[in-house]
C-alpha cells in the first residue's frame, strides 16, 4: 500500500506499506530513493511528521549549497574562487587511504620551506652582506638580537633537515614507483627543486662569511672553472671578481633571499599542481582512480582534509620534536650541521687543513674526487645528477611498488642506498688510498644502479643479459687498465673483481635462478 | 606505523654526537680534557676574575658585551664595573682591547687572537690542554714551548701558577710526558681547577645562549610531546571508520 506524504514539484515523498511497518521513499524525477523504514509499528501521522522535516532539512541543504556561502567569505568567493579551491585541493581531493610512514615527508617538505623562508626573514634584518660586516653581524644575532639565537639555529638546522626530508622524499619515490608513468612530470619538478635546493644552500652557506663558507665556495666555483673554453671566464662571472670577494657574498645574498626561493616556491606549485592532477602514487603502486563509487569517489581514498591533514599532524609533530631535540641541544650536530671552522672569520690567506662541504653534497662531492682529474671529475659529478632527470625513462618496469617487484630489484635498491651513504661518509674524509678506492667504486655503483634498473625494465633473454653484463665489465676494466701500476694494484684488482662480481650475480642470475621473479601486483590497495 | 617512527627516532638519536674530529694531533694532549659545565656559576665566575686578570691584558673577547656577562654570571653590575672593567670602557661596550696590532706584531711576531670563538672553532678541551701543556724550552724565544700548540709565540704567562715543568721526549723526540721541575704558587690540583675555570668560561663566551636553550628546550619538548601525543590520538580517531 503507498500513500503520498508530501508533494513539491518534481519530488514527492511516500511511504510503503508491509506487513504493519512502513518505509519512506523519496522520489524525484521518477526514481525512488529509500530514506528511511520506521523502528516500531507503523504510524502514518508520525511519517508525515517526519517526512515535513526531512524535506525541510532537504531545501535548506540545497539553499545554502546553491548560494555556497554567506558573510565575508561568500563574499570573496563570488569574486576569487576560494571555496572551489579548498574543494579541489582539500576537501574532495582524495588520497589513497594506504599511506604509509614514508608519505609524511612531502608536507614535511613543504612545511621546512616555509619555517626557512620565515626565519630567513628575520635573519634578515639584522644580516648584513658586506665581507667586512658579515661575520660579526652572524655574532650579533647569535648574542644580541633577541631570540636571535634561536632564529639562526632554526634555520641552519631547518636547511640540514630539508635535506633529510627530501632525500627520504626522494627515496620513498624509488622504492613505490612514483615517478613513473603518468607522474614524470612530479618527478621532473622534484629533481628541478633539489637543484634548486642544493643551489640555495650553497649560496647560504658562504654569507657567515668563516672559513669553511669561504672555502666550500671556493671548492665548488672551481668545479665551473673546469668546463673547457669558458671555464676561467665563467669563474670570474660567477664571482665577480677573481677570487671570492665581496661582490660573491653580495650577490649570493640577493641570490639566496629573493632569486632562489621564488624559483623554489614556483616549482613547488607545479611539483603539486601536477601532483593533483594524476592523484597520488601509494605504497602498493596501483591506481585508485580506476575503482569508484557511482559519485565517481574513489573507493580506496580518503579526502585529504581531514585525514591527511589529521595525520600529517602528528608527523609534523614527531618531526618537530627531532629538529627541536637539535636546535636547542646540539644545534652544530657535531660538526656537521655547523662546521667547526665557519666560527673563524673567512681568511682568503690561510687555507683550513681539511676543507669539506656540509653533509648534504658530500656524496656527490666523493664522485667528484672519486676521478683524479678535475674535469672528468666535475662531469661525473654532473651525471651523478643529471640522471636522475631521465630515470622515468630508464626504469619502464610496469610494476611501481617494491612490494611486488623482485629480489634483484631489492637488492639493487639496498645496495644503492647503502653506497649513497657511504660516498656522504667518504666526503667528509680527507681522501687515504683506501677510501679514495672506496669512493671510485661506490660512485660506479651509482650508476650502475640506473643501468640494472633500466636492465630490469623487463624480463631480458640470454644474449642480452652477457651483451648487457660483458660491456658494463669492460667499461670499467677499460678505466682500471689506464691507471694500474705496482703501487695500487692489490686495491684495483680487488675493487675490479667485488664490481665485476656484483653486476655479474644482477645480470647473469635472472637466467638461472628465480631471484628476479616479481609478485602479482593486485587490482585493489591492499590496506 | 609507530614502530617504523620509533626506530626512526632511535636511528636520528645515533647516528650524530660526533665530536671533534683529530684536529689535536698529540697524542699527549689529547690526554687534556676539560671537565667543565656552564651550569657551575661560580666557576664561571672565577674563569670570569682569573680571565680579566691573566689573559684580558692581550686576548680580546670582541663579541662579548659586559652587562651580558654580568647578568649572565649572576653578578651585580656595579660590582661587576668596579672590579672587572678597566681603562675608561661602559658596562654596555664588548671586551675589546687597547692593543694596537702593529706593537702585538712586533712584541709577539701575530697579533694575540680574540677568544671569543675558540671554544667552538678548536674545542673546550684544545683550550685545556694549551694551558696545561706549557714546558720548558730553551729553545724558544719565551722559554716554553706547547704540546697542544707546537712553538707557540704566546708565553706561559701561569708559569709562576702552575711551576716548571720539562717534556719527556721519546725516540722521535715527541713529548709524552711531563716532569716537574719547580713548584708554583698553586698545587698540581688547583691548577687544574683554574684552567678548568678558565676554559669554562671560554665556553660560555663562545655561546652565551646556551645558558638558555638548554631550559627553553625541555619546555619546548614537553609542549611537542603532548601536542604530539593529543595529535595521535585525534587521527585514531577521525581513522576510525577508514577500512
Amino acid at each position: 500500500m503507498e500513500k503520498v506524504l508530501l508533494r513539491d514539484g518534481e519530488i514527492t515523498l511516500h511511504t510503503r506499506e508491509r506487513s504493519n511497518k512502513w518505509q519512506m521513499y523519496i522520489n524525484i524525477k521518477g526514481t525512488d530513493v529509500f530514506v528511511r523504514k520506521s523502528t516500531g509499528t507503523a504510524n502514518l501521522d508520525d511519517a508525515a511528521q517526519i517526512a515535513t522535516k526531512y524535506y525541510d532539512q532537504l531545501k535548506s541543504k540545497a539553499n545554502s549549497a546553491s548560494n555556497s556561502a554567506s558573510g565575508v567569505i561568500g563574499w570573496v568567493d563570488e569574486r576569487l574562487p576560494i571555496l572551489s579551491f579548498v574543494r579541489d585541493h582539500l576537501t574532495n581531493y582524495y588520497a589513497p587511504k594506504n599511506f604509509n610512514f614514508w608519505y609524511f615527508f612531502g608536507s614535511l617538505a613543504f612545511m621546512i620551506l616555509f619555517l626557512q623562508i620565515f626565519t630567513g626573514i628575520f635573519l634578515a634584518m639584522h644580516y648584513k652582506p658586506d665581507a667586512k660586516l658579515a661575520f660579526d653581524s652572524v655574532e650579533f644575532i647569535m648574542r644580541d638580537v633577541n631570540l636571535g639565537w634561536l632564529i639562526r639555529y632554526m634555520h641552519s638546522t631547518g636547511a640540514s633537515a630539508f635535506f633529510v626530508v627530501v632525500y627520504l622524499h626522494m627515496f620513498r619515490a624509488l622504492m613505490y614507483g612514483s615517478f613513473k608513468k603518468p607522474r614524470e612530470l612530479i618527478w621532473l619538478f622534484g629533481v628541478f627543486i633539489y637543484l634548486a635546493l642544493m643551489a640555495e644552500a650553497f649560496m647560504g652557506y658562504l654569507l657567515p662569511w668563516g672559513q669553511m663558507s669561504y672555502w666550500g665556495a671556493q671548492v665548488i666555483i672551481n668545479l665551473f672553472t673546469t668546463i673547457p673554453f669558458i671555464g676561467p671566464e665563467l669563474g670570474v662571472w660567477i664571482r665577480g671578481d677573481f677570487a671570492i670577494s665581496d661582490p660573491t657574498l653580495t650577490r649570493f645574498f640577493a641570490l639566496h633571499i629573493v632569486a632562489v626561493p621564488m624559483v623554489i616556491l614556483l616549482l613547488v606549485i607545479l611539483h603539486l599542481a601536477a601532483l593533483h592532477t594524476v592523484g597520488s602514487n601509494n605504497p602498493d603502486g596501483v591506481e585508485i582512480k580506476k575503482y569508484k563509487d557511482e559519485n565517481g569517489v574513489p573507493l580506496d581514498g580518503v579526502p585529504f582534509h581531514p585525514y591527511y591533514t589529521v595525520k600529517d599532524f602528528v608527523g609534523i609533530g614527531v618531526f618537530l620534536f627531532l629538529f627541536s631535540t637539535t636546535v636547542f641541544f646540539m644545534p652544530e650536530m657535531g660538526g656537521y650541521f655547523l662546521e667547526h671552522a665557519n666560527f673563524i672569520p673567512a681568511n682568503p690567506l690561510v687555507t683550513p687543513e681539511h676543507i669539506a662541504p656540509v653533509w648534504y653534497f658530500t656524496p656527490f662531492y666523493s664522485i667528484l674526487r672519486a676521478i683524479p682529474d678535475p674535469a672528468f671529475g666535475a662531469l661525473a659529478m654532473a651525471l651523478s645528477i643529471v640522471v636522475l632527470f631521465f630515470l622515468p625513462w630508464i626504469d619502464n618496469n610496469p610494476i611501481k611498488s617494491i612490494r611486488y617487484r623482485s629480489m634483484l630489484f631489492r637488492i639493487n635498491l639496498f645496495v644503492f642506498v647503502a653506497g649513497f651513504l657511504i660516498l656522504g661518509y667518504l666526503g667528509v674524509k680527507a681522501p687515504t688510498p683506501l677510501y679514495s678506492a672506496l669512493a671510485l667504486r661506490f660512485s660506479e655503483m651509482y650508476f650502475i644502479f640506473f643501468a640494472l634498473l633500466f636492465f630490469y625494465s623487463k624480463s631480458r633473454g640470454n644474449f642480452f643479459s652477457y651483451i648487457f653484463a660483458g660491456s658494463m665489465i669492460s667499461l670499467i676494466t677499460i678505466y682500471d687498465l689506464t691507471r694500474i701500476n705496482f703501487e695500487n694494484y692489490i686495491l684495483i684488482i680487488t675493487g675490479l673483481s667485488l664490481v665485476c662480481a656484483f653486476i655479474l650475480f644482477m645480470t647473469i642470475s635472472p637466467l638461472y635462478t628465480n631471484l628476479n621473479e616479481e609478485k602479482e601486483v593486485p587490482e585493489r590497495v591492499t590496506g | 606505523m609507530m614502530k617504523n617512527i620509533f626506530l626512526f627516532f632511535i636511528f636520528f638519536l645515533f647516528s650524530v654526537n660526533i665530536s671533534f674530529a683529530a684536529s689535536q694531533k698529540s697524542e699527549l694532549a689529547q690526554k687534556y680534557k676539560a671537565s667543565n659545565s656552564i651550569s657551575n656559576k661560580a666557576s664561571l665566575q672565577r674563569g670570569a676574575k682569573y680571565y680579566v686578570n691573566y689573559c684580558s691584558g692581550c686576548h680580546s673577547l670582541k663579541y662579548m658585551r659586559m652587562n651580558t656577562l654580568a647578568k649572565d654570571l649572576g653578578i651585580d653590575e656595579a660590582i661587576f664595573s668596579k672590579n672587572l672593567i678597566f681603562a675608561n670602557k661602559k658596562i654596555g661596550e664588548t671586551m675589546t682591547i687597547p692593543m694596537k696590532e702593529a706593537d702585538a706584531i712586533q712584541w709577539f711576531g701575530a697579533l694575540p687572537p680574540d677568544l671569543s670563538l675558540t671554544a667552538r672553532s678548536k674545542g673546550a678541551d684544545y683550550i685545556y690542554a694549551k694551558l696545561n701543556t706549557y714546558y720548558e724550552d730553551d729553545s724558544s724565544v719565551t722559554g716554553y714551548n706547547n704540546v697542544a700548540y707546537p712553538n707557540t709565540s704566546m708565553p706561559h704567562i701561569l708559569a709562576e701558577l702552575q711551576g716548571g715543568q720539562k717534556a719527556v721526549l721519546d725516540s722521535n723526540n715527541n713529548p709524552i710526558s711531563f716532569e716537574k721541575t719547580s713548584e708554583g704558587s698553586f698545587s698540581d690540583k688547583e691548577y687544574k681547577q683554574l684552567t678548568n675555570d678558565i676554559t669554562n668560561f671560554l665556553v660560555y663566551v663562545s655561546e652565551p645562549a646556551k645558558l638558555k636553550r638548554y631550559s627553553m628546550g625541555f619546555w619546548v619538548l614537553l609542549f611537542l610531546f603532548i601536542f604530539t601525543i593529543l595529535a595521535y590520538y585525534t587521527k585514531k580517531e577521525f581513522w576510525k571508520d577508514v577500512h
